[in-house]
């Protein structure tokens, strides 16, 4: 069954110059297969297109069931320069959330 | 040797709550109190006014805020490290001097400064001596920004202030230091850290980016949850409870508002992470793949197992420069076919921009209430939505274009889509674009100074 991130994980975003970062955090530590499994760097740039122009980089974290995703070239230039609303990149955490995910029978007994 | 030591956080920003330092020196035991008040480019904001002013140029609410807490702190031991000094560290460190004498502190205390992050005067050397300082996000050489640049502050790490510590400091303020260090340094005087100890650099180096930003690691901004975290009203900042070993705790105040737990953490853990693997200060490289967490009870949880290696022979340069002049213009449309109007609004604006011949590096449109965080992800909206605001904004070289830019927005509410409303402020203001330029220096021509005088 497919299901929206929003229920299997929180995040944290922020800024460094032009790139925006995603901290995608498992709500259950059962979850963070899931992530590691179907939060690709391929499907979050495919994801944010339209919104982000530059390369994904993905990091893993087991210890902390988190993900860490820098998105390149996001900002509109960034800090200062940038024209938009969210110039620091504080909504992308949220925005990663709205991705649908597939998930096993199994996996989905762990979901309220 | 005290067996912890209890570093509180108490403000985030320049900016961040004013009471919060106020409740972390009398809400409960601290040893040390940290303010970061540094972002990325407010020492070029800081240059700006002490250009108008040589008195001008530090943190001004760091002087008020100082008044208020210096008896609890010299009544109660409490020491203060604060990069509140901006570009002239020793300006703010005279007015703590006079507020100490006006109340009637004089011969109570020390004040220490660090200074020598300032590396203006020299840029030129350096660039002549072959040190580039090449953009690190983009590769340029500074050159080609050179005549344009207002500030350049090295990133100092922990050690200078370690040092102020030392030579018996109660205040100590500073220019350009990280964030990380003004908690870092606390831990290395109280506990006798020796600098090749990466693994415990590394640990203290984690617990200040845990609670730098405020209350972000105690419930503020926190997704967990967010609708039952207690009495946000008056939300704790966060302190770090650490010991000899490196290990800490990560806790507030009791009675104080917010929360503390796996989550909250975690979510500060990720926040402006790069490469989790290297996170680098001049201090030492953390690994945050070794963090591990613990729930320790109601509103404490426990940080052990950081691993670090050794620091880079480089420092971060933060450059400051002049880069053109921006105007964000906005006007409310109401339904029906708000977002309609929106657009035609957008549309005839942008088209006499045109006829005017005016010409910009950017101009960008936004739908607030549409798509103005979520672009495309949040789908078509609704045909019902009670209003759309139009938000435009452009950039350019020329503060005449970016003027006349401002006069344009006004005029659509008596000729353009009908249904406008939201024009109170008046013409959108023209900005001056100061941006930031990130380089990295040897880390062997930087010679920070410490300073220690009685107020």
């Amino acid at each position: 069954m497919k299901v929206q991130l929003v229920k299997i994980a929180h995040a944290r975003s922020g800024d460094k110059g032009d790139t925006a970062n995603v901290g995608l955090i498992a709500l259950h530590d059962d979850f963070y297969p899931i992530l590691v499994r179907e939060v690709t760097s391929t499907r979050v740039k495919e994801h944010f297109k339209g919104i982000s122009k530059g390369d994904v980089e993905r990091f893993e974290l087991p210890n902390l069931g988190a993900l860490n995703f820098l998105l390149h070239k996001s900002l509109d230039g960034g800090g200062t320069l940038s024209l938009m609303t969210d110039a620091q990149g504080k909504t992308f955490s949220t925005a990663l959330l709205r991705m649908e995910v597939e998930i096993t029978d199994d996996e989905a007994q762990g979901l309220d | 040797m005290k067996q912890t030591i209890r570093v509180a956080a108490g403000q985030g920003f320049w900016g961040d709550l004013p009471e919060a330092p106020v409740q972390q020196v009398e809400g409960g035991p601290v040893d040390y109190l940290m303010l970061d008040y540094l972002a990325e480019v407010t020492m070029s904001i800081m240059q700006k006014q002490k250009a108008r002013d040589p008195n001008a140029g530090y943190a001004k609410d760091f002087v008020p805020l100082m008044k208020r807490i210096l008896p609890t702190c010299v009544e109660r031991n409490i020491r203060v490290t604060a990069n509140a000094g901006g570009v002239n560290v020793r300006g703010c460190a005279d007015a703590v001097v006079g507020v100490a004498r006006e109340l009637g502190l004089s011969g109570k205390l020390q004040i220490g400064i660090v200074t020598g992050d300032d590396i203006m005067s020299r840029l030129d050397e350096f660039l002549d001596s072959g040190i580039e300082l090449r953009n690190m996000d983009t590769d340029e050489p500074l050159s080609s920004v050179r005549d344009r640049i207002q500030s350049a502050n090295v990133y100092l790490g922990a050690w200078p202030m370690v040092d102020a510590l030392k030579r018996g400091a109660q205040i100590v303020v500073t220019g350009r230091v990280t964030d990380t260090g003004l908690t870092l340094a606390p831990l290395i005087h109280e506990f006798g850290w020796e600098a090749n100890d990466w693994d415990k650099m590394s640990s203290g180096t984690i617990a200040g980016h845990i609670i730098e930003c405020g209350a972000q690691a105690s419930g503020g901004n926190c997704q967990f949850e967010w609708q039952n975290i207690p009495d946000m009203a008056n939300v704790g900042f966060p302190i770090a409870e650490v010991s000899a070993d490196g290990t800490f705790v990560i806790t507030k105040h009791e009675g104080s508002g917010g929360r503390v737990n796996l989550q909250s953490v975690k979510e500060q853990l990720v926040y402006e992470m790069g490469d989790p693997h290297a996170y680098i200060t001049p201090d030492c490289v953390a690994d945050f793949t070794t963090i591990r967490l613990e729930d320790a009870g109601e509103n404490r949880v426990r940080v052990f197992g950081v691993k670090g290696r050794p620091a880079t022979d480089s420092l971060k340069v933060s450059i400051s420069y002049s880069a053109g002049f921006k105007a964000v213009g906005t006007l409310v449309y109401a339904w029906p076919d708000a977002y309609a109007k929106a657009q035609a609004a957008d549309r005839i604006l942008r088209a006499r921009l045109e006829r005017l011949g005016l010409r910009f590096e950017r101009v960008l449109t936004e739908f607030v209430g549409v798509n103005a965080t979520h672009g495309p992800l949040a789908g078509p909206p609704s045909a019902d939505a009670a209003e759309v605001q139009l938000r435009i904004g452009v950039r350019g070289p020329e503060r005449s274009a970016v003027e006349r830019f401002t006069k344009e927005i006004a005029p659509l509410i008596l000729t353009g889509p009908p249904a406008v409303t939201g024009f109170a402020g008046g013409r959108p203001k023209v900005e001056e674009i100061v941006a930031y330029w990130p380089a990295l220096i040897p880390r062997e021509i930087i010679s920070p100074k410490v300073e220690v005088f009685e107020a």
